[in-house]
This record gives C-alpha cells, sequence and structure tokens, in this order.
C-alpha cells in the first residue's frame, strides 16, 4: 500500500523537530530514512506510526485518511530499535500476540493462529525457538522475533526504527540481506530508519536524507551518492576530503600546491573529494602538484586506506588505492608521493558541481 | 594485595558489630515478646488471645486491612502508571506529593482527619447531620490507615516503571491491543513482583499502624481498639502478658511478612540468574 505523507510537520515545546515534510511513497518500495540523531527521521516514522501526532500536514496509506486514526486501527507492524519483545512471553507468544489481541468475531481460532504463527517463524527461520523466552535469545535472533510478531497481523505498511542499531556488525549485515530477500518475496511498503548510511544505500529504493527536521533529498542510492544535492548530503554519505585555496585564472593554489580547476571564478574556494577520488604518482602532472606524504596504512578488504598529510592541508586526507597501486608505488610510511585528484565536487555554488578536468 | 578494608582483623571486627548490634536491638526484643507472653505457660497465652476484646481487635485490624489493601494497590498502579506513562504539567510535584504520608507524624495526619470529620470540624457537622459517623468508628480509622499506607505500592512501582519504559506497550499497541489488554498481559507481568512486594510493606504498616489510629480511635474497648491499640491498653492495665501476648500476634505477622518478602528476592534472584 502507498504512503503519502503531506506537509506533516512536529513542534516539541520550542524546538521545531520537523519542518514540514512531504513524502510519496509507492506501493512495495522500502525506503530508508537516513540522518544524523536529531534529524527527525525517527519522529517522521512514529507520526507515520501513529505513536506520536503531527501538528499540522495529512498521511494517506493508499485511499484512507490515516490523520487522526488510532495506531491501533491504522495496520501498521513496527519493529523498535530494541525489539521492545514482551520478555515473560515465549516466541510464540510474542508473535501470537497480536492475533490474539484481535476482536472475537476476527480472531482466528487457537489452530489456525499456531499455523499461522509457525509459518512466520519457519519465515524467520525460528522455527526450533518457538518455547524459549527472549532473554535467551541473541539480538540478531531476537530483532527476528520482533519482526515476525510485526507481520503477523498482515499489516499495510511496515515500519522499522533503527532495526539494526543495536548488533554487532556481521549479524547487521546477514539481516540486511535477509530484509532484502523478504521484502523482494513478500513486497511489504516498508519505512526504516537509520543512522548508518552503508544500510540506508545498501537496502533501500530511495533514501529520504534527513537533517534539522528537514529533507535535504530524496533519490535512489545510486543518484544520491553520484549527484548530491549538496554539501551536507554529500558529506554525510561517505568520508570527504577539503581542499581550500585561491583561484586565479582557474588555478587554485595553497601553499605549494596547485591544480587546475576549469570554470571556477577568481577567489577564495572549498574544493571536497572523495577518498577513492585521488590516484597517487611518483611524479606531478602540469595540471596538478599536490605533494604529500604517508602517515597511516590501513588495508582493509579490497582497498589500501592512506593518511595523507602536508604542510598546506589543515587536516590529513585519506585515500583509498587499490593493491596494486600500492604494490606498484611501494608505499611505505613516510613515502612522497603526489596526488591527483580525479574529480573535485563545488558546494559554494546554487548549484552542485563536479568538476571532472582530464588530469 | 589486600583491598582496602580487606584486613581479616578489621574483617572480623566488622561482623562482629553488626552481629552483637543486630542480637542487641533486633533479635532480643523480638525473643523477649515471645517469652513475656509464654510466660505464665500456653494455656494462659490461649486464654488471654481468646478474651473478647482481643478477639475484637483482632477482627477490626483484619477488616481494615482487608479495606486498606486493595484500595492502595488500586491507587498505587493508577498512580505509578500516571507519573510514568504521561508528561503533564504537576507531574514532578505530583510525585513529591506521594511521600507526604512518609514525611509527616502519623499521629499529625490523624489529627488532621480529626480535624475534617469530627463532630466540630469542617465536613464534620454535615456528616453529623445525616448520621454518618467517621471519627470513633471503623470508617475513621480506615481512612487514615489508608493515607498512612498510601505511598508503599507506588514508591515500589515508580522507578521500576520508569525504568523499564514503555516500548513494550506501544509494541502491543501497534499490534491492536486494547488498553485493558495490554495493562493485563504486558504491564501487569512486567511489574508482579514489585506490586506484590508493595502488598506486602502495605500490609505490614496497615496491620500495625497506631499513631494515626490511635488519634482517630478513641480507644473503645472491643469496637475501636486495633491490635496495636489492645497492645497498649492491656499494658496501661497492667496485664503485662494480656499485652504481650497481642503484641506476639503482630510479632508473628511481621515475621510471616519477612519470610513472604525474602520468598519472593529469592524468587526474584533465581530468575535473574535462570535467564
Amino acid at each position: 500500500m502507498s504512503i503519502r505523507i503531506a506537509q506533516i510537520d512536529k513542534t516539541y515545546g520550542r524546538t521545531r523537530a520537523l519542518e514540514p515534510i512531504d513524502l510519496d511513497i509507492h506501493d512495495g518500495e522500502l525506503i530508508g530514512l537516513l540522518g544524523p540523531s536529531g534529524s527527525g527521521k525517527t519522529t517522521l516514522l512514529r507520526i507515520v506510526a501513529g505513536l506520536e501526532q503531527a501538528d499540522g500536514g495529512t498521511i494517506h496509506f493508499g485511499e484512507r485518511d490515516v490523520t487522526h486514526v488510532h495506531v491501533r486501527e491504522r495496520r501498521i507492524g513496527f519493529v523498535f530499535q530494541h525489539y521492545a519483545l514482551f520478555r515473560h512471553m515465549s516466541v510464540f507468544d510474542n508473535v501470537a500476540f497480536g492475533l490474539h489481541a484481535l476482536p472475537r468475531a476476527q480472531r482466528p481460532s487457537s489452530g489456525e493462529i499456531r499455523t499461522r504463527v509457525m509459518q512466520l517463524l519457519e519465515m524467520v527461520k525460528l522455527s526450533d525457538f518457538a518455547a524459549r523466552y527472549p532473554a535467551q535469545l541473541s539480538g540478531g535472533q531476537q530483532q527476528r522475533v520482533a519482526l515476525a510478531r510485526a507481520l503477523a497481523l498482515k499489516p499495510d505498511v511496515l515500519l522499522l526504527d533503527e532495526p539494526f542499531g543495536a548488533l554487532d556488525a556481521k549479524v547487521r549485515q546477514e539481516l540486511r540481506r535477509w530484509l532484502r530477500h523478504l521484502h523482494e518475496e513478500l513486497h511489504f511498503t516498508s519505512l526504516f530508519v537509520t543512522h548508518d548510511q552503508e544500510e540506508a544505500l545498501e537496502l533501500s529504493d530511495r533514501v529520504v536524507v534527513m537533517s534539522n527536521g528537514r529533507v535535504e533529498q530524496i533519490a535512489t542510492p545510486d543518484v544520491l551518492y553520484r549527484q548530491p544535492a549538496n554539501r551536507f548530503v554529500f558529506e554525510f554519505l561517505g568520508e570527504v576530503n577539503r581542499l581550500e585555496g585561491d583561484v586565479e585564472d582557474e588555478l587554485l593554489t595553497c601553499g605549494n600546491a596547485r591544480v587546475a580547476v576549469p570554470e571556477v571564478g577568481d577567489g577564495r574556494h572549498e574544493l571536497l573529494l572523495r577518498p577513492h577520488e585521488i590516484r597517487l604518482a611518483e611524479h606531478a602532472n602540469d595540471r596538478a602538484h599536490l605533494p604529500v606524504t604517508v602517515t597511516a596504512i590501513v588495508p582493509v578488504g579490497a582497498e589500501v586506506r592512506l593518511e595523507l598529510e602536508a604542510d598546506w592541508l589543515g587536516e590529513p586526507w585519506q585515500a583509498a588505492v587499490s593493491h596494486a597501486d600500492f604494490d606498484r608505488l611501494a608505499i611505505t610510511r613516510g613515502k612522497r608521493l603526489f596526488a591527483i585528484p580525479s574529480q573535485l565536487h563545488r558546494f559554494d555554488t546554487a548549484r552542485p558541481q563536479t568538476l571532472a578536468p582530464s588530469f | 594485595m589486600v583491598r582496602i578494608g580487606d584486613a581479616p582483623r578489621v574483617k572480623r571486627l566488622l561482623i562482629g558489630i553488626a552481629l552483637a548490634l543486630t542480637a542487641l536491638f533486633l533479635v532480643l526484643p523480638l525473643v523477649a515478646i515471645f517469652a513475656q507472653a509464654l510466660m505464665r505457660g500456653i494455656d494462659v497465652y490461649w486464654h488471654n488471645l481468646s478474651d473478647s476484646y482481643t478477639v475484637a481487635a483482632i477482627g477490626l485490624t483484619l477488616l481494615v486491612t482487608l479495606l486498606t489493601v486493595p484500595v492502595n494497590l488500586i491507587f498505587g498502579v493508577f498512580l505509578a502508571w500516571l507519573v510514568t506513562r504521561f508528561e503533564f504539567p504537576g507531574r514532578r510535584l505530583l510525585q513529591t506529593l506521594i511521600d507526604i504520608p512518609f514525611a509527616v507524624s502519623p499521629v499529625v495526619a490523624g489529627l488532621v482527619y480529626l480535624l475534617l470529620y469530627g463532630r466540630n470540624g469542617w465536613l464534620g457537622g454535615w456528616l453529623d447531620s445525616h448520621d454518618i459517623q467517621i471519627m470513633f468508628a471503623w470508617p475513621g480509622i480506615v481512612l487514615a490507615t489508608i493515607f498512612v499506607t498510601c505511598p508503599f505500592v507506588a514508591r515500589e512501582l515508580i522507578p521500576l516503571m520508569q525504568a523499564q519504559g514503555a516500548r513494550e506497550e506501544e509494541a502491543a499497541v501497534t499490534l491492536g491491543a486494547s488498553g485493558w489488554t495490554i495493562f493485563r498481559r504486558v504491564t501487569l507481568p512486567k511489574i508482579r513482583h514489585a506490586l506484590l512486594y508493595g502488598v506486602i510493606l502495605t500490609n505490614a504498616r496497615a496491620v500495625g499502624e497506631f499513631g494515626a489510629v490511635s488519634v482517630v480511635a478513641g480507644a473503645i474497648r472491643g469496637q475501636t481498639n486495633t491490635l496495636p491499640l489492645q497492645v497498649e491498653q492491656l499494658y496501661q492495665d497492667y496485664n503485662t502478658v494480656g499485652a504481650f501476648t497481642s503484641a506476639s500476634l503482630l510479632a508473628l505477622l511481621a515475621l510471616l511478612t519477612l519470610a513472604a518478602k525474602a520468598a519472593l528476592e529469592w524468587r526474584a534472584a533465581r530468575r535473574e540468574t535462570a535467564t
């Protein structure tokens, strides 16, 4: 079922938690709300759930106006960050809770409830754990129980608040993949909150980036990464290196460092680039002369992360190079090399600009 | 390496002092009560117990307790729910007000009730003209006891419910549960132990309350004497054995309360380690 959020806003006392927000979620879409803490993402999620009341605006599930519908009747499934399982009930009873709470007329027979619960536990691969209590399960298992519980009533929309936030990295990865599969299988419309950009990019069909109660950008992960709408989005979506200097005749100078910046006017400018947008070389070329010293080496997976320092840099740069380049250049700590940017990003103009000069 | 305060001599000395003080101030008086009560033998003990005034006092004490405990159980749960689940102006003030019965002397509480409901009191005239007697009768005793014991349940529940938060309740409401279902199936099982503990304390205090009750009861033998009042009166009549017989009942009740409390704590500890 689609969700249409129109002009939803919220103020707590004197703090503006949400500026008026518009968001259309298509049927079957998996949407990530991404932002730092205090950005209003959880507030928005809880308003969609009905756990908080908005000050103004409307929410529709499909054609149904749910703005003033009580949580109980909204037909949502909600998964909490810390699972919020009923600690005194077995896994089975947790999942069956919603079915048992139905009015007598709609309540399935206990046989049907049993079948349905066992199906759900099968789906989250916890059939053998039906009689256990939440405290006897690992964090990942508890979160799967919470998910099965939320899906038991076949909700119109599934809402997840930092669903994997309390789990360790490996379990998180597994659960993400698993949720993705489950979503592909069942096609529920889903909205989830996260502060982890990797999680948002990996799981979402589209990502809503929020800060200070505002929506900064709504886009597919691909577009978000390549065409960030503004500096906040760019900085939030990954590590960023800064280069500040004076531009004269399309040449930026900063101490003894120089780099060509086509189509940039004269004056003081700040340019940004990602770690993987830095190439290292033995020699400078005529368009980029950026001498750096390698001060730290961290091999991580397919790449080697380097920390680069220089007199002309305020704070060190982070660079990511392939193992092949690392070996070819025989990089060691203290080695002096030249950085050659493949792209530079500029956010001090009305529209963000990416400079990709052929260095 | 010996930690500070861990030297064997210091340890033994501290344990010795603690044991000696416990024996002197707690165990010895308790033993004395039973020794005095049974001084003239078991027959006299039974005779004293079956004295009609004592029987009446036991009955009244039971009545007061039976009325007080349920009232304060409901009131305490309601108050704890209100204070921990809702934000409203005056919430902190209310939390402080809950402690008033602990803070003021019970005698003062009794006097206030006398001022309100007594014959010359603010409501007394009206009550009198409608032939309702509160002071110097069991309703007054019940009211005073309710006042004195009302913080126990709420005081047990509030910190627990604050620590537990409302996430499970929120989860239940997203699953379509009604308020009553949430209370019965989610909240109540979570607070069961603390609630029971609060009830035990309320019960102990309701049975043993002296100060407030003595002001509002008027000490009418066989009618408005609760057990603690009966003890005092017997003692003033120089009936030491009789006084200690009644006192032994109260002491027995206290011991039962302690046992119940210990059992609860033991069970709770076992649950903790089991999970």
